[in-house]
């Protein structure tokens, strides 16, 4: 735990070095990579540690982008229109989630994603309100392109920074290890007296609220959205594949799961341009067959119960505080193993 | 007398047009141990799951140390003090059983923090006897030391009534004889016992007193001898060579 902070600050830091490159592509892959990773550790609250695949994330940038826009078209500003799309997002997903996580499974997962599409079909229907498939322009900001990038690099590295503060919390927290209970067995979660509802609503809503920043931020960043890009199905697929790269229900795997992809992405897949879809399926398949567990699960073979491991355990037998029957039981037990064997 | 700590009236379940649990009414004394028994598809763990709030009931009313609870769910019944095992072990699979155990202290038996969940967990499966695999994941338990996981994970969500369904299940003779020890050891801490068994000998030996159920209906009530020779129970339960036998 403490090892996997000390590399994402370290990590950190390093993205927030790259401007003094003074290069703006690796100023604006540095941002791609702060998104990604976001959007990627965002997910993991519902997807790794609750076990709930969602598919929801490009409706919440999406919502988050449109919001962000609509409110600085408004005349608000920038940061504050970012603010609002968070909370815009984060109230959306209460409420989606209280529905929506009724379903498991694949059920889930196909709700999920069909409300990207159904975001997006209303975006692209009310032209009054989101400028249909013509989009919306959003003011550029003053100050030359160079500011601009570095401005949105570290609004993005900041976003990074409260995903993965919001994960630790969750990690060692009464949330987190509900949310790993309900991962587990949702029938004995709720047995053990875990409000399985709420939990699962309170994951949810977490991990939709960096999504709305991020749409935001980007919707600035672009100067301008239109459904498909904001509403992007692609964009929903890739971030629970860089969780899976990076390892599921861990605090450092979404971020180089996340990292990896994008690099892999731009510098691989470039080359590729009709095939890079194609090579994200490929990915898909490769990981489920061989790395269930991760990068991460290369490392550590039981990386779902690391906490534990530190907790100690004395081979001795039971003290004499112990109640006799528990002594009595424990040789029984042993002993019948042989037996059942 | 006081409050009973469980008050169970008229409760009805229906599946369609089967009435699985059927008008039964009794109460429950706290610091008693009270075997429900009956034949298989009695109803027996139907009536467990309305009690918990698993199922909700078609009709009839529950109260619990005073207060009614109808219609509560799983999770508010755990809070409330009413803990119980499944007859098919429900653990967190890949989790550590100190986990296991911890989850409930933390959750139904209020643990402020994790690090006091998995000190209390550790207390609990030294009672019944799991201290030595407390870090190994559950999945990896035999049955037995699984039956014994589920106990301390409910006492560990620090329950007033504990309903253990069929915990001797599956297990040898010399495991049942400690299980008898371990339970007689719960209901010596003060915690009410409902439990659902099989084993005649376990019921003899362990309840203050017994409800029988038959085709969803509550058909006799009382100590174990006067039930025992009850000619409704033998001839619907427990058969008459059995009751010769009792009674020789």
């Amino acid at each position: 735990m403490k090892r996997s902070i000390a590399v994402f600050i370290v990590f950190a830091i390093a993205i927030a070095l790259v401007p003094l490159g003074g290069n703006n592509f690796f100023v604006q892959q540095a941002t791609f990579v702060a998104m990604y990773c976001t959007l990627a550790l965002s997910w993991n609250l519902i997807g790794g540690y609750a076990g709930y695949p969602s598919f929801a994330t490009a409706a919440f940038v999406g919502l988050g982008a449109y919001a962000g826009a609509l409110l600085q078209n408004a005349g608000i500003p920038m940061v504050f229109a970012w603010a609002g799309a968070t909370l815009v997002t984060g109230v959306f997903a209460a409420l989606l989630g209280f529905g929506l996580l009724r379903m498991k499974g694949h059920y889930f997962a196909v709700g999920s994603i069909s409300i990207v599409e159904v975001l997006r079909l209303i975006a692209s229907s009310w032209s009054s309100l989101t400028g249909g498939g013509e989009g919306l322009n959003l003011p550029i900001l003053a100050g030359g392109p160079e500011f601009a990038g570095r401005l949105y690099l570290f609004a993005m590295l900041s976003m990074m920074v409260i995903a993965f503060g919001m994960t630790v919390w969750v990690d060692r927290g009464r949330l987190g290890f509900g949310l790993r209970c309900i991962e587990q067995n949702e029938d004995a979660a709720d047995m053990v007296g875990i409000n399985v509802t709420r939990y699962k609503t309170m994951g949810f809503t977490l991990s939709a609220l960096c999504c709305g920043t991020v749409g935001a931020i980007s919707a600035s960043w672009v100067a301008y959205i239109a459904p498909t890009d904001a509403f992007s199905i692609l964009m929903t697929l890739k971030v629970p594949v860089m969780v899976l790269l990076g390892g599921p229900g861990t605090i450092l795997g979404p971020v180089i799961g996340a990292t990896g992809f994008v690099l892999l992405e731009q510098t691989v897949w470039a080359q590729f341009l009709d095939y890079n879809q194609a090579a994200l399926g490929i990915v898909i398949v490769l990981l489920i067959f061989f790395l269930p567990g991760g990068l991460l699960g290369l490392t550590r073979r039981t990386s779902r119960i690391p906490a534990t491991a530190a907790h100690p355990v004395s081979q001795e037998p039971p003290a004499a505080t112990g109640h006799p029957a528990a002594v009595e039981t424990v040789t029984q037990a042993q002993s019948s193993k042989g037996v059942h064997a | 007398m006081n409050t009973p700590l469980l008050q169970v009236a008229g409760l009805t379940k229906r599946f369609g047009g089967i009435a699985a649990v059927n008008n039964v009414s009794f109460d429950l004394q706290a610091g008693r141990i009270v075997g429900l028994i009956g034949p298989n598809g009695a109803g027996k763990t139907t009536l467990v799951n309305l009690i918990t709030g698993v199922h909700q009931a078609s009709s009839g009313s529950l109260r619990f140390n005073g207060e009614d609870v109808s219609g509560q769910r799983p999770f508010e019944s755990a809070l409330r003090g009413l803990s119980r095992t499944f007859q098919i072990v429900q653990p967190f699979p890949k989790m550590s059983v100190l986990d296991n155990v911890a989850a409930g202290a933390l959750y139904a038996g209020r643990s402020p923090s994790l690090h006091q969940a998995r000190d209390e967990a550790m207390e609990h499966l030294e009672f019944v006897g799991l201290r030595a695999l407390a870090n190994r994941p559950a999945a990896s338990l035999t049955l037995p030391s699984r039956k014994r996981l589920e106990l301390a994970k409910s006492l560990a969500m620090r329950p007033k009534l504990l309903l253990l369904d069929e915990v001797n299940a599956g297990l040898n003779s010399a495991e049942i004889v400690a299980a008898i020890e371990l339970i007689r050891a719960i209901a010596a801490r003060g915690i009410t016992v409902l439990l659902i068994e099989h084993l005649m000998k376990v019921v003899f030996s362990l309840c203050d007193d017994l409800l029988v159920l038959h085709h969803g209906e509550l058909i006799a009530r009382g100590e174990p001898q006067t039930v025992a020779n009850d000619p409704t129970v033998i001839e619907a339960y427990l058969g008459s060579k059995y009751a010769q036998r009792m009674a020789g």
